[in-house]
């Protein structure tokens, strides 16, 4: 069978799948679209809760950061996970015995100010839509490598299928959608790992393959892969290689943001009960880990895989033919994500790294790498075919691919309709709108922000990729800090709790603008980006955690200066730190 | 319940929370990357223990955090009489 077909019967089922999932889960109520009327099991909202944090980026790119970096970008897998850990004892329980619907609400309940509120509003609604542009181009790109439809066509299905379940259903129809693509993405993903495992070390298990004895060498595939990429002039796989100081902030800074972005929290509130919050966030960490650690053994396993292809009889002997190039090279060649060069001109193909070359390149007479492009993002798309896998595996890949950049985008719309109809229409503009019609309002926002994430799809900002950085910036500067304080620090007042939002997103963006440019437009950088202009050597990237550090002091100092939060306040936050009486859903 | 049993379930809720948070950084930015030199001589699978700290070990004592503060969270809750 045509692999076009076999592709489109996979997504198309799996497509089928979700919108039959939809109009079986339709909300009937506000609580139903906010938060599934509170009544979804911990381990199903685990699963959900996985889905919705494992976007494109995790699914498609983060096999491919490791695969060419090795040990240093283990700061993805640590920050993107110990995350959970500051979600489970810290925020979740707490949040979901307040038992509100969305961030905003509780800063701005808990610090008695509309003011908060609407800096809470600004964070979520900047960090949410930023995260959202990158899930609906990856959806683009699935689509038209695998689908053979432009990148437009591609978006616009994403988007009309998203709109059908999240429109109709809410958090209730999200919730078992992400549910059913937790399943497809995470099935996607390790079949081609196994196969791969198996081929190269007789393990199944990628997690034992990765430190196992590779069977065409005889000794550990690690040690194997660090010797031919020193050869190549590559820097060694498990060596440290960066700043250590930056490591530990963008890992700390990771973590920080991870627990604080707001799509992420939401799903913690659509559990029966404060224990159950607790379990659900250790469930969503098996399930994202079943993910995570995997990836590196992905990574690790197709740059050994590349380099063999590339080098079959050992690194300095005859390398590849540009002739025999396998179907895989050829098919990515096209999307222009790989790129091969002769540049000496004797038809093989040589992959080195030219600024720092072997001293037997010369000799052979190589005259630099001429593998040109290798965009890391193919890595997990194209692994089934490095690994010559059947076409079913392909179709499976696309599947999944989708599922995890559909079941993010979700999540985040979420996020950003019900800020709009719950905490800027209902709890500032017109607090007399009846049920039905903030449901009705909901929707609307629903349909609007899908609107514009398809726009900036379409058009995407030439800084899609740095925005992230700005996502988990404010996520952990401006909504942990405030979140945490308003649990664990019952004397903290409305003034203190703004004062330290305002410095922390204040410097945070500051920070980012300095090096990366204003609003990310290339050229407006105050200082170039470079490691030597860094304060203290701390990348822009790594700031959130200092921003927190920051939001963090302001709040404490300028709580001293003006007086403890009133009583009752006090007494609210003591009702939040007891399970006891959470109940169901309270709408004000 | 009273203000003093109420006292003893937070402060009993934050000493377990600071033991698993100090665990937590051990494994993560102790153990897998400023403590990873100390930890060079004990080889795993062609390299060493924290390397396997940053890309497998880390992740799963995360896991293993939050059951254990979710069993012990249940216990205290009733013990204190304050579950749902």
């Amino acid at each position: 069978m045509d692999q076009f077909v076999i592709n489109l019967i996979f997504v198309g089922a799996s497509f089928a799948l979700y919108v039959g999932i939809a109009i079986w889960a339709r909300a009937g109520s506000t609580s139903d679209f906010y938060a599934a009327g509170r009544g979804v099991n911990p381990i199903v909202n685990g699963a959900a809760t996985a889905a919705d944090w494992m976007s494109a980026a995790s699914f498609i790119s983060m096999a491919g950061l490791i695969a060419f970096v090795g040990y240093g970008n283990s700061t993805f897998l640590m920050g993107w996970t110990g995350g959970y850990v500051l979600l489970a004892m810290l925020l979740a329980p707490y949040l979901r015995k307040f038992g509100r619907f969305t961030v905003p609400d509780f800063i701005g309940d808990r610090y008695y100010s509309q003011t908060a509120r609407t800096l809470a509003i600004i964070s979520l609604l900047v960090a949410s839509i930023t995260y959202v542009i990158g899930q609906m181009t990856g959806a683009g790109v699935a689509f038209s490598r695998f689908l053979e439809v432009d990148n437009t066509t591609g978006l616009l299905i994403a988007a009309a299928v998203v709109f059908a379940y999240s429109v109709l259903g809410g958090m209730k129809g999200i919730t078992y959608t992400q549910l059913a693509q937790y399943c497809v993405l995470i099935v996607a993903y390790t079949i081609p790992a196994i196969f791969i495992s198996l081929q190269l070390t007789g393990n199944p298990l990628p997690q034992l393959g990765l430190f196992a004895t590779h069977t065409g060498s005889g000794q550990p595939l690690l040690q194997t892969l660090n010797e031919v990429l020193v050869e190549l002039g590559f820097n060694d796989y498990t060596g440290n290689h960066g700043s250590t100081f930056n490591m530990v902030l963008f890992t700390l800074s990771l973590m920080i943001g991870t627990a604080g972005l707001p799509h992420v929290i939401i799903r913690f509130f659509t559990v029966p009960k404060v224990s159950d919050a607790r379990k659900s966030a250790g469930w969503a960490l098996v399930f994202i880990a079943l993910l995570y650690t995997v990836a590196p053994a992905v990574g690790a396993m197709a740059r050994l895989n590349i380099i063999t292809t590339i080098f079959p009889n050992g690194v300095q002997e005859t390398p590849l033919a540009f002739a025999d190039k396998p179907d895989w090279m050829a098919n990515w060649e096209q999307t222009g994500l790989l790129a091969f060069e002769d540049k000496n001109g004797d038809g093989f193909i040589q992959y080195y790294n030219d600024s720092n070359a072997p001293a037997f390149a010369d000799e052979l007479g190589w005259a630099g790498n001429e593998m040109v492009t290798f965009n890391r993002d193919i890595l997990v798309l194209a692994n089934p075919e490095i690994a010559q896998l059947p076409g079913w595996v392909i179709g499976l890949i696309a599947a999944g691919g989708l599922a995890a950049a559909l079941s993010t985008a979700a999540g985040l719309l979420l996020a950003i309709s019900s800020a709009i109809s719950h905490d800027l229409i209902k709890s500032m503009l017109n607090p007399s709108i009846s049920e039905k019609g903030e449901l009705m309002a909901a929707r609307i926002s629903m349909g609007f922000a899908i609107a514009l994430a398809t726009y900036l799809g379409l058009n995407p900002p030439g800084f899609a990729a740095q925005t992230v950085a700005l996502a988990f910036g404010l996520a952990a500067s401006s909504l942990f800090p405030a979140i945490m304080m308003g649990i664990f620090s019952k004397k903290m007042n409305s003034t203190g709790a703004v004062a330290g939002m305002i410095v922390g997103l204040g410097s945070t963006v500051l920070y980012i603008f300095t090096y990366l440019g204003w609003f990310f437009i290339p050229g407006t950088n105050m200082l170039a980006n470079t490691p030597d202009n860094w304060i203290f050597g701390i990348s822009p990237l790594s700031f959130g955690a200092v921003g927190a550090a920051l939001n963090f002091t302001a709040a404490f100092v300028v709580n001293k200066m003006t007086g403890d939060a009133p009583a009752e306040i006090q007494e609210m936050v003591e009702g939040i730190r007891v399970p006891k009486g959470a109940g169901g859903a309270v709408a004000h | 319940m009273s203000d003093k049993s109420r006292g003893a379930y937070w402060s009993a809720n934050l000493r377990i929370i600071s033991i698993s948070l100090v665990i937590w950084a051990l494994v993560s930015f102790g153990f897998a990357i400023i403590l990873r030199p100390l930890l060079s001589g004990i080889p795993v699978g062609g390299t060493d223990l924290g390397f396997w700290f940053a890309q497998q070990g880390s992740i799963l004592t995360f896991i293993v955090l939050i059951f254990n503060y979710t069993r012990y969270m249940n216990k205290l809750d009733h013990e204190f009489g304050v579950e749902e």
